[in-house]
């Protein structure tokens, strides 16, 4: 069965896309015959999620290469669909096109940043890390620095890193659950995040590998399908990324017309929290370059230093496949990231322009109140309009959004069928499960194969640790959930910090490691740790009223971090000897993608 | 100078080359967003705008590729690519 799987993936993967939009057709006949808004919602997130478990029970394994690495033969564009899938998150899919919408260029440093650092982890590190053959990222650590304490601090940041990011991504499972299947959040959370453990609690990386590309599929299927379908439908193009230009002019136009008018900061108290005005240029250069730049550098080099990324590429089977797939999974992501922006400015042009039948700007209030998508919108606490001046019209600066609904509300505001808002839940709900899945595994994985068996117990047989596995991506999984269910940060929020911790501890110490053989233990620990607690106090100082410097905010607390990194780093090599023999040659081996991987197959 | 030598050489200038062109199109350009987003550029967009949402993102993706291609190039060169059955 096993090397016929993966010879059939295309027929596999072709029959589930097949079947996942014979579901879509079927729901659609569904809701014209009667069926309602709710059951549908609810059909689509049961269904996608069954599918999911399916395949996370058929992957199960008792092999630690199974489990660690997916056998490594995952082949070059699967690897590059579960790839897009393990990183577009719940941020992306939801967020995105909300912050384009409110932000506008200053926020789109975000596009450029993310996508960005996969030049970083194609040329700098992933072909290296897989010809090393390592499990976890610090099992790379480990290995090229030697000793348990390098190895525990790589773990250290890892575990700050994607414990941040994970919070927000079980979040997300959590509210995406609670609207499509109508419960409270605090339950939605544990639902989301048992079926994030479905699919990764028997087969490791197997399971997730597998479950990824499915999720992937999904996701793209809900992201493109609206922004197509509104496009044509409001005559702006049918294929909205060539065909946008006039409507980001007739915005930029209407902005004149309307002009931004400041709000009273009383009059602002009455908008309920998280909702936002449009106060910003769509399409103007609103930001300075260095804001703008730093945010892009700042993710570029975070994305190069997160282990559930960076471990994607340990599953391929050569060192050539890891550098052709990391091609692969940004052009999976090129597509859902490139739609965002036309995403938003569909969204905006709908709501805001006076010739459109859906354009709310201009109207009376009695006239927005009566509109049914508004109530629903409203009720759901993600849409507010108040009558500042008191004139009866609703002006641009009296309308209020909360960022999600650029992604979720836009596809009934222009009036697509309710099968629509069904399919861009299961999407959203996809991009979230299969982020916190490929998280959870990053730090189930590393303190079970760097801690316990490293470390603890390195006689441990491999049922006992693949138990502990287990175990340990439970523990994880509601830790994660039970402080996603007290909601301290939003979404995006952690999911930045959470690129700011990786790349102030670990940037380094990877890239050196490969490039520079002179790096040696000391050095790298002083990096690791240095970076980490450098970063932090950064990110404290900021939050608690400090003035940082050089422009860099709470958002780009990396840069500071990931600087002093660098140079203890640097430093503290060059006063410490100089790595021994076996060392150097073990860099000049991970140089050259022939020969044996440097650490054995199963280890 | 070694064989493995020679291959480390090319694939650092390789390197070299690849973060350049990275720079240009994740910095380098929006040093001047200000100024570019002035004139007109690919489908009518802003040149900036357009940057952002579509230029640079596709650049990226061409770039891994082309780079993917060159380093298994400067690999075979110098007989260090990976045989099929490793």
């Amino acid at each position: 069965m096993k090397g016929n799987f993966i010879d059939n993936l295309p027929k596999v993967y072709g029959i589930y896309t097949g079947g996942f939009i014979g579901f879509i057709i079927i729901m659609a006949i569904a809701e014209q015959m009667g069926m309602t808004a709710k059951a549908i919602g609810i059909a689509f997130v049961a269904f996608t999620v069954f599918i999911y478990a399916l395949i996370g029970w058929l992957s199960r394994t008792a092999q630690a290469d199974a489990y660690y690495v997916a056998g490594r033969q995952v082949p070059t564009v699967f690897n590059g669909m579960a790839t897009a899938a393990d990183w577009m998150s719940g941020a992306s899919f939801v967020a995105m096109a909300g912050g384009i919408y409110f932000k506008g260029y200053g926020y789109m440093a975000l596009l450029v940043g993310w996508t960005g650092g996969y030049v970083l982890v194609a040329s700098l590190l992933a072909p290296y890390l897989r010809k090393f053959g390592c499990y976890t990222v610090p099992d790379f650590i480990g290995t090229r620095y030697g000793g348990n304490l390098a190895r525990f601090s790589a773990v250290v940041v890892l575990t700050v890193a994607s414990f941040t990011y994970v919070t927000a991504q079980i979040n997300a499972t959590g509210t995406i659950a609670s609207v499509a299947l109508d419960i409270p959040f605090q339950y939605a959370v544990y639902i989301g995040l048992i079926s994030i453990l479905l699919c990764s609690m028997l087969g490791g990386m197997r399971g997730v590998t597998w479950t990824q590309v499915a999720q992937y599929i999904v996701l793209i299927i809900a992201y493109l399908l609206p922004v197509f379908w509104i496009s044509n439908k409001i005559g702006a193009g049918f294929f909205p990324h060539f065909m946008l230009a006039d409507e980001v002019a007739r915005i930029g136009e209407l902005e004149q017309q309307f002009g931004f008018v400041k709000n009273a900061a009383a009059d602002l108290k009455s908008v309920p929290k998280g909702l936002a005005g449009i106060t910003k240029a769509h399409s103007a250069v609103n930001a300075t370059p260095w804001a703008f730049i730093s945010l892009a550098l700042a993710m570029m080099m975070g994305t190069a230093s997160l282990p559930h990324v960076m471990m994607r590429y340990f599953t391929t089977p050569s060192v050539k496949a890891a550098r052709k797939s990391v091609g692969w999974s940004l052009f999976f992501i090129f597509l859902l990231y490139s739609s965002a922006p036309m995403l938003a400015t569909l969204s905006k042009l709908s709501l805001i322009d006076p010739n459109l039948p859906t354009g709310i700007i201009g109207k009376t209030f009695a006239e927005v109140e009566a509109i049914d998508w508004y109530q629903n919108w409203n009720q759901a606490n993600l849409m507010f309009i108040s009558d500042f001046n008191g004139n009866g019209t609703l002006e641009l600066n009296e309308f209020f959004m909360g960022g999600k609904a650029v992604v979720l509300a836009t596809p009934e505001i222009a009036g697509l069928p309710y099968v629509i808002s069904g399919l861009v839940a299961a999407g959203g709900m996809a991009a979230a499960m299969s982020t916190a899945d490929g998280l959870i595994l990053a730090i189930a994985n590393a303190i079970s194969h760097d801690v316990y068996y490293k470390i603890i117990d390195p006689k441990a047989e491999t049922a006992k640790r693949l138990l502990v596995a287990r175990v340990l991506l439970v523990v994880i999984g509601f830790a994660g959930a039970t402080i996603a269910a007290m909601e301290i940060q939003g979404i995006l929020g952690s999911v930045i910090w959470a690129f700011d911790f990786a790349m102030s501890g670990l940037f380094f110490p990877l890239v050196l490691g490969v490039w520079w053989k002179r790096a040696n233990r000391q050095g790298a620990i002083a990096g690791m740790l240095g970076g980490l607690a450098a970063g932090t106090w950064y990110l404290v100082w900021v939050r608690t009223g400090g003035s940082g410097f050089l422009g860099i905010t709470q958002l780009t607390f990396g840069i500071f971090g990931s600087a002093v990194s660098l140079v203890l780093m640097v430093v503290v090599s060059l006063m410490t000897t100089e790595p021994d023999k076996a060392t150097q040659k073990m860099v000049d081996d991970v140089r050259v993608p022939s020969g044996k991987t440097i650490l054995g197959k199963s280890h | 100078m070694s064989n493995q030598q020679k291959h480390w050489e090319k694939t650092r200038s390789l390197l070299f080359i690849t973060l350049a062109i990275w720079f240009v199109f994740s910095i380098g350009i929006f040093l001047f967003g200000a100024e570019m987003n002035k004139v007109t550029g690919p489908f009518g967009y802003p040149w900036t705008y357009w940057f952002t949402c579509q230029g640079s993102l596709g650049a990226f993706v061409i770039l891994i590729f082309w780079f993917a291609n060159r380093q298994e190039k400067i690999d075979e060169e110098f007989g260090f690519s990976e045989r099929e059955d490793e």
